[in-house]
């Protein structure tokens, strides 16, 4: 039966893009497909915790589609942005985050979107899972008026509700991220704040006095260092004396997972979530990841490791793939639904692409605005003392 | 409720004042406050008027404040709002900020400004900066205050002025409060205020008494930031200061009077913005032009007035170059005699204002 079914849909595929259309036409039924499946996923490492989070994961269909969605438009859009970068388009500032989809896919699944999270520079995936477009974070690569912060924050500085950027000063996002999570607890609303870092901050003295104060005053905040084991060009073992991250916050419980892992990632957060908003106070979670791009788009990102072990990485562990792959054998979706999804992908980011090399860049009457909220109008010195320029909250 | 504890803190002349005012129905009568107290006084009523509002620093809750500035509030307020921290400002300065961009006022104190250099990226580049990088989307209502400037034998790593420091920086507002009436009406406008505020107390003032209109003590008095007050009107010369300075100045005015030589004294209250207008209007009136600071000449507050008088309409009613008085250019010593000797004197500022009218 089914194979008939797949001959009946060849043909119409078939006959669809003779006539020109380029829709991929499924005869298969969503009664056809798994609704959903139970996952055998990784262990996780624990520190000071007698439990972790579960061993299993359920993935509906729905879900699984929608993970699939988001990580592959996080992938288009960092490897446009990459385009774009070389075209001299995109200027600065450029990180990007392919291969480290599973994390921010995972940790906003885990998370409610009122919950708050804040990261450092290489953010743009972040961006897009805490609500922004793919519009505007490109056009705000480009540096356009219709970019997420007007064209004047760039490719580090990307804002949404609850979500805190977009940090450019190595660690100094995790104080901050404290003081959110504080705001929280504060205000007794039962919300938590996620407070991301790589391997490179992880050594930041201002991290460790972070985790005394979260710790003392039992602060609401998840703690995640994104290992991707390198910080810029400097291997782990060459930076860090205790590479156990997950340990590092010594008094804080702590766990260690694999960040290629979508729904790992995603039961590490839900577990994560569920002990700060009982109270208990702070909790670090290290995600063992690896991105695919160097540390930025200067650096080509094999200097310091092989392109072997990237291409070992991309054949054995991509995080699109993974979740492709267990969908695809458990029947849970078709071949062609998702590359359906990645031709709607592609689109998109081709429209916000379009759109962000095609926007204007920002009115020159714009340049010392947003000094100050809620503030009258005020001069601000130009150039030279006759410049005079005005600006508005 | 708060004025009527600022009276019975003050006490026997408090009292005095009231029952004056109710028996012998004379105009309102002030009141001595000391800046310490004017402090005090101004976070208690803005803790009480808002709930986000909080305070955190080392010492500020169960010590009562390193200073004494904060004394009585934890015991009024709680845990959740005064909170004692660390010996960690790198730390606790970025909590603050982040807790300011959730929705709260935090009130972050440094014991001295000294300590901020530790946590000098969190104010500029975490509040600063903020609200320009989000084009408007992300804002940071936070004070920063503590002690600035030199104090007395605490020597050179405790000694440092940062008005110029951080009246540098874009995004900031600085503020530089004299007398009581400034501490409480500039406290309260910076708490109040809905950007980052830098403000700049002297540890020499605190205990300095100063006499407060009824007006001033008012819940609501506020004074707005970017304003600069004439202390005394003069017409020989311009004389511009801020914090303790203000003090000196007025004192070498009493005595240059003396002699017929009339000063006008302006104190800045705020560093940044810099209120150009008034220094310039002053100018224009009297032709001549002193800065005084307590922070080091180059590339000082008083460097940043005589650019401004330069290149604005104030240059052409100069008769004279305008000079800056300021601190010595060396780290603070130690021994009394060499500390005297290393910030302004009244000696210093008599010489320079008679050096200007003469040259």
């Amino acid at each position: 039966m089914r194979k008939m079914l797949t001959i009946i849909s060849n043909v119409l595929r078939g006959s669809a893009s003779r006539n020109g259309a380029r829709v991929v036409v499924s005869a298969r039924t969503y009664a056809d497909f798994t609704p959903q499946a139970t996952f055998d996923i990784k262990k996780c490492d624990l520190h000071k915790l007698e439990e972790g989070p579960p061993l299993q994961a359920v993935l509906t269909r729905e879900e699984g589609l929608q993970y699939y969605r988001t990580m592959q438009t996080i992938r288009r859009m960092e490897l446009k942005a990459d385009q774009l970068y070389k075209q001299k388009i995109i200027r600065g500032f450029c990180h990007l985050y392919d291969g480290q989809e599973a994390c921010a896919v995972g940790i906003e699944t885990g998370i409610n979107l009122s919950d708050h999270l804040i990261t450092a520079y290489r953010a743009h995936g972040y961006t897009l899972t805490r609500g922004g477009t793919v519009r505007e974070i490109m056009a705000e690569l480009t540096g356009r008026r219709g970019g997420i912060a007007k064209g004047k924050g760039g490719s580090m500085h990307m804002y949404t509700k609850h979500f805190y950027g977009g940090n450019g000063i190595v660690g100094a996002q995790v104080p901050l991220g404290a003081g959110v999570a504080l705001a929280c607890k504060y205000l007794g609303n039962n919300e938590i704040c996620v407070c991301l870092y790589g391997d490179g901050a992880a050594n930041q003295g201002q991290i460790f006095e972070t985790y005394n104060m979260a710790s003392l005053w039992k602060l609401p905040c998840i703690f995640i260092c994104e290992n991707n084991k390198y910080g810029m060009g400097t291997s782990v073992e060459r930076a860090a004396a205790s590479t156990d991250y997950y340990k590092r916050g010594d008094f804080i419980p702590g766990l260690r997972l694999d960040g290629m892992d979508v729904l790992c990632v995603r039961e590490a957060t839900k577990f994560a979530a569920e002990h700060c908003r009982s109270g208990k106070g702070p909790i670090l979670m290290e995600l063992q990841t690896y991105r695919y791009h160097g540390h930025s788009m200067s650096d080509p990102g094999v200097s310091y490791r092989t392109r072997e072990e990237i291409q070992e990485v991309r054949s054995k562990s991509d995080p699109i793939s993974m979740l492709k792959d267990r969908m695809l054998s458990n029947n849970m979706a078709s071949v062609e639904e998702l590359k359906e999804i990645d031709v709607e992908v592609r689109k998109e980011i081709e429209d916000a692409a379009q759109f962000a090399t095609t926007d204007p860049e920002p009115p020159l009457d714009d340049l010392c605005n947003h000094i100050f909220y809620n503030d009258p109008p005020m001069e601000v010195r130009g150039t030279n003392p006759w410049t005079k320029l005005k600006s508005v909250s | 409720m708060a004025s009527l504890r600022c009276l019975l803190r003050s006490g026997k002349t408090a009292v005095r004042a009231v029952l004056r005012r109710e028996f012998h129905g004379t105009p309102p009568a002030a009141v001595q406050v000391t800046v310490r107290d004017a402090l005090n006084q101004a976070m208690d009523e803005e803790l009480e008027r808002d709930e986000r509002v909080f305070l955190l620093g080392e010492e500020v809750a169960q010590y009562d404040g390193a200073y004494k500035v904060s004394r009585g509030l934890w015991k009024k307020y709680g845990d959740k709002r005064i909170i004692d921290t660390p010996i960690t400002e790198m730390g606790f300065a970025g909590i603050a900020v982040g807790a300011a961009m959730a929705g709260l006022r935090p009130i972050c104190e440094f014991m001295t400004f000294n300590f901020s250099m530790q946590a000098i990226d969190q104010v500029i580049n975490s509040a600063a900066k903020t609200y320009y990088m989000s084009a408007g989307r992300q804002s940071v209502p936070i004070v920063f205050r503590g002690p600035n400037g030199a104090s007395a034998g605490v020597a050179a790593q405790h000694s440092q002025c940062f008005a110029a420091w951080y009246g540098h920086c874009p995004g900031l507002k600085v503020v530089s409060p004299w007398s009581a009436e400034d501490a409480r009406g500039l406290l309260k406008s910076a708490i109040r205020d809905d950007n980052p505020v830098v403000f700049l107390e002297n540890e020499l003032m605190y205990g300095v008494p100063f006499e407060m209109s009824e007006e001033s003590q008012s819940k609501d008095f506020l004074i707005p930031i970017g304003k600069a007050k004439i202390e005394r009107q003069g017409n020989h010369i311009t004389v511009v200061s801020h914090s303790r300075m203000v003090s000196l100045c007025l004192d070498a005015a009493a005595v240059l009077a003396k002699e017929g030589i009339e000063c006008e004294v302006i104190n800045m209250r705020t560093i940044r913005p810099l209120d150009a207008e008034a220094i310039e209007t002053s100018v224009m009136k009297t032709n001549h032009l002193i800065t005084v600071e307590g922070g080091w000449p180059q590339f000082g507050v008083g460097g940043e007035i005589l650019a401004r008088i330069m290149e604005g309409p104030a240059f052409n009613y100069l008769d004279a170059p305008a000079v800056r008085v300021t601190g010595v250019d060396i780290p603070m010593p130690y021994a009394k005699i060499l500390e005297d000797n290393s910030v302004p004197q009244i000696k210093d500022i008599i010489f320079s204002v008679k050096k200007t009218l003469n040259a």
